[in-house]
């Protein structure tokens, strides 16, 4: 297929995946913000969900405060920021007429009218209902979006770059979300005990729609070790990173195949998802768990330049 | 004298062609239409059918007015113009392929010399180039009006990119979605299988080199573009590559794209850009869109341009006037179809006729497209006149007039109800190297605006489905229950 259409598909499927996280970051947001946190460590769960996000700096030089409104703003509808929800449905239909003709009928049309329906909401000024609405409504379009994706698609090229911009972007939001808080899940740190240690547990979980299904894989209270677990090293939570990276490799495998040919992005995920599957809790404390998330989401943003390097260009 | 209704004919009787929507109309319910014509412009804006007005930020995607009232062609009457349209479009070929070679006709003094070689779409680079099988205009959109029920004028020859033939497709799908009934009760001839006959002429004419099954790709010059929807609509109708000039690049004269495994040669290019901006080599320098080196490919005979590159000189509204003459010089036969009667205001005496009676011409101007620079006298104001007169007097060679023709009118679905609207035509005619192929009907405008003869889009013009439809005689079952036979009589 085109290099263009190929690079236009990566992008899409990431811009669409990160409209849906933002919304999920947004949500949890609300519920924090509806509990009662004793000793907070100073930031509201406004600015978490920005920095969630990856995009703190920014919204520290357009807003003075991190006010619910300013945050919504910023996250919701703001053109100057790159990753607002809005921004993201611009680019994921901008990209979508770019390669119209990759994307079967379902999934244009989910994309057009669902940036048709998103675009009436201009201003952060929303009531609650408001914005529950139009976050449910993002999500459905990018579940909507990957379902046609799954359902209508061939299974060809233009398939596995799609997945694999769902995947690396996923990736990173995971990855992001628990750097934020890797301080409260070291085991060695002191635990300041009570209810705030939980939220902040909670708060991760809920940012990646997990809080259910740890407790059906754990059938435990909410453990800080777990947590960590559960979002790096189980395979069957789907946004966990070593789960990220089997489907990462297995479509990156798919291309070599299909094309007959392998590359550096092949062997780099490859060792990326070796060392997932190879390693333990303790090992990733050993090292720091600030540390080592750091250092998985720069291969995984090399990991995205390679691809780019060996189809895109 | 009032416009030729299709519906209502000249004498007041319901003409055969019409008998079934006129039925139709009567039985239906003016607010469950109303409802109905909404869902179709939902369905317009969900599958994303939108254009872009130039210079209209604030509307930067609109679509286009949808009438849900069918326009009816008979099949006798399609055979007329089937053959008048293939007539007229072998004749362009056969123009282009003389202009840019021996010159036959401007030596024999039927076309003036300067019209073709001082046209500014006339292309030096392209004179001795061999195109395979001669043929210059590969898709033709030929502009047709009717004022009374039995010739067919052309108003127009649209030789380069002619556009509109996705709503022509997707109209008639929206028209099944919707009234599925209407479609139980008549045979109406199926245009569907136009990408399938536009894949077959441009893969007939492939260039030799090329391997037995050519790679056919569709260029567009981007999603910015006010057809880019046509574009892609098209390309994935046919099953290919919907490239921009930066997916291309020539090396030793073939022409490559891009691809995730690397170079892949392409062979025919169906290009919905412009002449000026397909190679910044040759043409406007600045051009982005374009790809280097393509007009040596295309010069060496590695790639096939669908039209090729210079067919804008077989389409001006000066060569126009000619058409007639073109006709009987290649052909040696008497044309079809019509041409409106036009005077040539670079001639004395026409622009001095043109110049007297204004206030009840349609002038336009020789290079121009999409309704604009055009006056259309009846409906001008007097200001408006003499603004128009200025730029005639200062510049007659760019300009042509004709007698404001009464355009007819079919049935429309309007603010106040089902009204007579003034339409065009424009059938899609595509020659390949075996033959010409035509899809019956084509693309009809109409111009919403009560009393209007505009139908572009750009100025207030909407769209509907055409339908070429057997014959009552032909067909018994096509008939309605309690026509008369005095009314299919005075059809002939």
């Amino acid at each position: 297929m085109l290099s263009r259409h190929a690079d236009n598909l990566y992008w899409l499927a990431r811009y669409v995946e990160r409209a849906e996280n933002t919304a999920r970051l947004i949500e949890a947001a609300t519920r924090l913000s509806a509990t009662p946190v004793p000793g907070s460590d100073g930031r509201n769960e406004w600015e978490m969900a920005v920095d969630g996000t990856g995009t703190l700096a920014n919204f520290r030089e357009a807003y003075d405060s991190p006010t619910p409104r300013n945050v919504i703003d910023h996250l919701v509808v703001s053109a100057a920021n790159p990753s607002s929800i809005r921004s993201c449905l611009d680019v994921a239909r901008t990209n979508a007429r770019s390669v119209r003709t990759a994307l079967t009928m379902d999934m244009w049309e989910t994309i057009n009218s669902g940036w048709m329906e998103t675009r009436s909401v201009t201003t952060a000024n929303l009531t609650r209902q408001e914005l529950s609405d139009y976050l449910a409504k993002v999500k459905e379009i990018s579940l909507r979006f990957d379902g046609s994706a799954y359902r209508t698609m061939l299974r060809n090229d233009a398939y596995y770059f799609l997945r694999l911009g769902t995947y690396i972007e996923r990736a990173d939001f995971t990855a992001r979300v628990l750097a934020l808080k890797a301080h409260v899940l070291d085991p060695k740190r002191p635990s300041s005990g009570g209810s705030f240690d939980y939220f902040q547990w909670s708060w991760i979980l809920r940012s990646v729609s997990a809080l259910t299904s740890y407790h059906w894989v754990y059938r435990d209270n909410l453990k800080p070790n777990l947590v960590a677990e559960f979002l790096i090293l189980r395979a069957e939570m789907p946004r966990s990173l070593v789960s990220c990276y089997e489907n990462v490799s297995l479509f990156l495998d798919s291309l070599s195949r299909d094309y007959g040919r392998q590359g550096p992005s092949q062997r780099q995920a490859r060792t990326m998802l070796s060392q997932l599957q190879g390693t333990t809790l303790d090992e990733l404390f050993g090292v720091g768990l600030g540390t080592y998330l750091d250092g998985f989401m720069a291969d995984n943003a090399n990991l995205g330049g390679m691809i780019a390097d060996q189809y895109l260009g | 004298m009032p416009a030729f209704d299709e519906m209502h004919g000249t004498e007041g009787a319901i003409r055969s062609a019409y008998r079934t929507i006129k039925s139709w109309l009567d039985a239906s319910d003016p607010d469950n239409l109303k409802q109905l014509q909404k869902e179709a412009e939902f369905l317009f804006r969900r599958v994303g059918i939108t254009f872009a007005v130039y210079g209209d930020a604030e509307a930067e995607e609109r679509i286009i007015p949808f009438d849900i009232v069918p326009r009816v062609l008979m099949n006798s009457e399609w055979t007329l113009l089937n053959r008048g349209l293939t007539q007229r479009v072998t004749a362009l070929n056969r123009f282009l392929a003389d202009v840019y070679g021996a010159g036959d006709i401007v030596r024999a003094g039927i076309v003036p010399e300067d019209l073709v070689y001082q046209n500014p779409s006339f292309r030096p680079e392209m004179v001795g180039v061999k195109l395979p099988s001669d043929v210059y205009v590969q898709i033709a959109g030929i502009d047709v009006v009717r004022v009374d029920d039995k010739d067919f004028y052309v108003l127009e020859d649209n030789a380069r990119t002619p556009s509109g033939v996705s709503y022509m497709l997707e109209n008639r799908d929206v028209q099944m979605r919707l009234f599925p009934d209407l479609f139980a009760e008549t045979r109406i001839q199926p245009v569907e299988n136009y990408p399938d006959e536009l894949l077959a002429s441009l893969m007939s004419l492939a260039p030799k080199s090329a391997p037995k099954d050519p790679t056919v790709v569709l260029m567009t010059p981007g999603p910015l573009n006010s057809a880019y929807y046509e574009h892609s609509f098209l390309a994935d109708k046919l099953g290919v590559e919907l490239v921009e000039g930066r997916d291309l690049f020539v090396l030793d004269d073939v022409v490559y794209m891009r691809t995730t495994h690397g170079p892949q040669r392409v062979d025919v290019i169906y290009r919905r850009i412009d002449d000026d901006f397909i190679d910044p080599m040759v043409f406007r320098p600045d051009s982005v869109l374009g790809v280097p080196g393509l007009v040596s490919a295309y010069r060496a005979g590695n790639v096939t341009l669908a039209n090729a590159i210079g067919t804008g000189v077989a389409d001006d509204k000066a060569i126009y006037t000619y058409m007639p003459d073109i006709v009987k010089f290649y052909l040696g036969e008497e044309p079809i179809l019509k041409n409106v009667p036009t005077w040539r205001c670079r001639e004395p005496d026409a622009l001095k006729y043109v110049l007297e009676h204004l206030p009840e011409l349609v002038v336009k101007e020789v290079a121009g497209s999409g309704g604009y620079g055009m006056l259309v006298g009846p409906k001008s104001t007097r200001e408006q006149i003499e603004t128009f007169r200025r730029k005639l007097e200062s510049h007659p060679d760019g300009f042509i007039a004709q007698p404001t023709l009464a355009l007819s009118t079919s049935p429309t679905f309007v603010k106040e109800g089902v009204a007579p609207r003034h339409v065009d035509l424009r059938p899609f005619v595509l020659t390949g190297a075996d033959k010409v192929r035509i899809v019956p009907g084509g693309l009809t405008r109409v111009a919403l605006k009560e009393g209007s003869l505009v139908v572009n889009s750009s100025q207030g013009g909407g769209t509907k489905d055409t339908w070429v439809i057997a014959d009552p005689t032909e067909d018994a079952t096509a008939g309605a229950p309690h026509s008369a036979p005095s009314q299919s009589q005075s059809q002939g």
